[in-house]
């Protein structure tokens, strides 16, 4: 089990303050990492700094990774936005084209493996906006995949899916963690972060509140009450 | 078939009515390309602020008595957009505000310059003129044509350089940034060719209904095509084809050719709104 990413005792904070300190944790390859919190918990900015746009502001976070795919929350602009699947997930070979104009046969070849792989091959021609929620996201996770496929950073994947999807989606990124690619995702969801994840962080008021193997959670105290409490949420 | 023999005795005796439809044509090209991105990046009104700044930095060229204005039209058109696009991301001002303080701003010096120094008789003419581009077309020398075909192909080789990126930050920055593309730097380069566009149309239908020219091709693709490409090409033909139809129709019938050239590209618009609907029913 090679270390991925170490985090150790980095905290992350803005101008006006402090997001969230004391973080601890280490996500080696093939690990599952559920990161679970409430709003305002310092989830997205622990997001942005492990893509390497923040900076941390005292601790130290070692990357030993060649790139993560990134599937961002979806923003207003994409709902109405017209563009074909493939073009979409071509866009996520761009990283490697440097100043190139066009595309390689080898990243058009990509494209068409990923989408296989999703099993979106066949909405290869239809718009963007006219997808469902489940389809867009595979869309997303196709070109995130085209942009690194050794490991994947997901914020908030099943935000707005109808039941049905949600559980698609939890078994597809299953899938893509048993052939070995690492995740790391963003979530409200306690119930699917025990059932699915390797391991659970768990941030708060601004500190960590726990680091471990999803078993360890089960049988922590934190891990029972908030279980309790979501589970509650969902009935 | 008359008026058909009359355009065409226009076209061949003088130079003007062709430098007018190559130029035409050429912006039109030119100012739907990035319509698209303008549209969907919510950015639709900076090109009506960057507008209003060339009016007045054209204010302060035609009083500074330059012969040609370019000089300094498009270096502080340039410059206001880098600017509006620094404050779009700086949240002190939000970038409506910002927008609406430029170009109002922008539009209220040039007016008061132009009277205070006029540099000919008829002040309001000129602004007229400026405004909504009424004859300037057909009044082009020839310096100002080579001067326009080379930027137009400046814009057209930029925007197909980097076509694939701007679609990338288009659709989405995030997924840019995190992938390790410099989504800032292709902002700029956004900014500056809707900047370079804007100067350049100008001439043709003046600063007031820039935007029209901009945008309208873009949302009337928008309707009927599922693909970015499909859009952008779409646009591109229908810009083009309503700037010749408005050419046309101006010297015909003597309409200003700016706002005739808008009239055909809202036509179209509504004619694409229709098409759409029955598609969706049928």
């Amino acid at each position: 089990m090679s270390a991925e990413i170490i985090c150790e005792d980095v905290s992350l904070g803005y101008e006006t303050g402090i997001v969230a300190e004391g973080l601890d944790f280490t996500v080696s390859r093939g690990d599952y990492l559920c990161i679970l919190g409430e709003n305002g918990s310092g989830k997205s900015t622990l997001v942005k700094t492990l893509l390497g746009l923040h900076h941390a502001s005292s601790g130290k976070i070692t990357r030993n990774v060649s790139g993560i795919g990134y599937l961002p929350q979806q923003t207003v602009v994409q709902r109405d936005f017209p563009a074909s699947v493939r073009e979409i997930v071509r866009a996520g070979c761009l990283n490697q084209c440097g100043f190139r104009p066009l595309y390689t046969k080898a990243e058009r070849e990509r494209a068409e493996q990923n989408m296989q792989r999703l099993g979106i091959a066949d909405l290869s021609r239809r718009c963007y906006r006219t997808l469902s929620g489940g389809q867009q996201q595979r869309v997303l996770l196709a070109r995130a995949l085209c942009a690194a496929d050794s490991m994947l950073l997901l914020d908030e994947p099943v935000t707005g899916l109808d039941p049905k999807a949600q559980i698609d989606l939890y078994e597809l990124i299953a899938k893509l963690n048993r052939d070995g690619i690492t995740i790391i995702m963003v979530s409200h969801d306690v119930r699917a972060a025990v059932q699915y994840a390797s391991h659970i962080l768990q941030i708060g008021a601004k500190k960590q509140l726990f680091f471990g193997t999803t078993e360890a959670y089960r049988k922590s105290e934190i891990g029972q009450t908030f279980l309790a409490a979501g589970g509650a949420e969902h009935e | 078939m008359n008026e058909l023999q009359t355009l065409v005795d226009y076209f061949v005796k003088y130079p003007f009515v062709r430098y007018a439809f190559a130029v035409g044509l050429l912006i039109a090209l030119c100012s739907s390309l990035l319509g698209v991105t303008l549209v969907l990046k919510r950015f639709s009104f900076i090109g009506d602020g960057l507008s209003h700044v060339a009016f007045g930095a054209m204010a302060v060229a035609t009083i500074t008595g330059l012969t040609n204005k370019m000089v300094i039209i498009l270096p502080v058109t340039l410059l206001s957009a880098v600017l509006l696009l620094r404050t779009g991301q700086n949240t002190k001002i939000k970038g409506d505000a910002a927008i609406a303080m430029i170009s109002v701003g922008a539009l209220a010096i040039g007016y008061m310059l132009m009277n205070l120094f006029p540099s000919s008789a008829n002040v309001t003419g000129d602004v007229c003129s400026t405004l909504f581009g009424s004859t300037s077309i057909l009044t082009l020398k020839k310096s100002d044509v080579t001067l326009c075909v080379i930027m137009a192909v400046i814009v057209i080789a930029v925007f197909l350089l980097f076509y694939n990126k701007i679609f990338a930050v288009t659709f989405d920055e995030n997924f840019c940034k995190a992938s390790g593309i410099n989504a800032n730097a292709y902002n700029l380069v956004i900014a500056l060719i809707t900047a370079t566009i804007i100067v350049l149309a100008m001439n043709l239908v003046g600063s007031l209904l820039i935007s029209a020219l901009i945008i309208f091709p873009a949302l009337s693709a928008m309707r009927l095509f599922q693909s970015f490409r499909g859009v952008i090409l779409c646009s591109a033909v229908i810009s083009v084809i309503c700037a010749a139809a408005g050419i046309i129709l101006s010297i015909l019938f003597s309409t200003p050719v700016g706002s005739t050239i808008v009239t055909a590209d809202i036509a179209v618009f509504l004619l694409f709104c229709g098409l759409s609907a029955i598609l969706k029913r049928g």
